[in-house]
């Protein structure tokens, strides 16, 4: 498995996650350089994603949407805060309506995501900082942690009954 | 991403997560899917009043994860299986969102 570490950090409403590529860090640089690459990794198979406006520089905006199995649509964007290719960028993440324009209700999120040499690989930081305790908390009873194991213990339970 | 399943049922998924947000009703949950117990039986199993058990019991019924019945004098409890798979499968696919991501790279950088 590529990732190699999931961590949270309450104070700082922070979600890291920590994978290895076997790729250099210019490879992994361009699927997020690229639209089209981009739009391959971003959504879920039941929701693949189209990446609308993409211009990954400070000030910039990516915009996409994801159309569910049945046809209905999400939309979503990227704020770039600040661009170290091929090193790192930060944005904030929103979602936002059929405009392209923030959802002022729903978390938005910070992201930061970094990707430096690890032997002939990329070890690639991705990590996601929620406005405020409450939003990450949401995020974080919604299944990281104990929920997700509770469910999948109760799963493996139900399903040793026969 | 997270949105895209609660906005499914958003009523219904606030009071899922409501109910297991919390580690009494997460036990009391695990023990009713392991078979009926009587309110007050759990009630002894934990630190607290009848009363706050019974409140704990009466979240995770309206969540719909927990029946209970009326036996004479005695309330019984048990885990409703369908509703805790339905959890499962939510919370899964919110994993999968983070996982899934991270996969869907690694492929796409080993086409080469």
């Amino acid at each position: 498995m590529p990732v190699t570490d999931v961590t949270k950090d309450l104070q700082a409403r922070a979600l890291t996650i920590t994978a290895e590529f076997a790729a250099p860090v210019e490879r992994v640089w361009q699927v997020y350089a690229d639209p089209r690459q981009l739009e391959r990794v971003w959504g879920p198979p039941s929701h693949p994603a189209t990446v609308v406006d993409h211009s990954l520089e400070p000030g910039g905006r990516v915009h996409y949407c994801m159309t569910g199995p049945e046809g209905d649509r999400y939309y979503g964007g990227w704020r770039v805060l600040a661009v170290d290719e091929p090193h790192s960028f930060t944005f904030e993440d929103f979602f936002a309506d059929e405009g392209f324009n923030p959802v002022a209700e729903l978390p938005t999120s910070t992201a930061e995501f970094r990707f430096e040499p690890a032997g002939a690989g990329t070890r690639a930081t991705f990590t996601t900082t929620y406005e405020t305790a409450e939003a990450l908390q949401q995020v974080l009873d919604m299944g990281m942690e104990e929920g997700a194991t509770l469910a999948t213990n109760q799963i493996d339970a139900l399903l040793a009954e026969g | 991403m997270l949105v895209l399943v609660i906005e499914h049922d958003e009523d219904r998924a606030d009071a899922f997560f409501h109910a297991l947000s919390d580690r009494t009703r997460r036990d009391i949950l695990r023990r009713v899917l392991a078979g009926e117990h009587s309110v007050t039986a759990l009630a002894a199993s934990y630190d607290m009043s009848f009363a706050a058990v019974q409140k704990h019991v009466a979240v995770l019924e309206r969540a719909g994860l927990l029946t209970k019945r009326r036996v004479g004098r005695e309330q019984l409890a048990s885990g409703d299986v369908d509703a805790v798979r339905s959890v499962a499968s939510m919370l899964s696919e919110l994993e999968e969102v983070w996982r899934g991501r991270i996969d869907r790279i690694e492929e796409l950088i080993q086409e080469g």
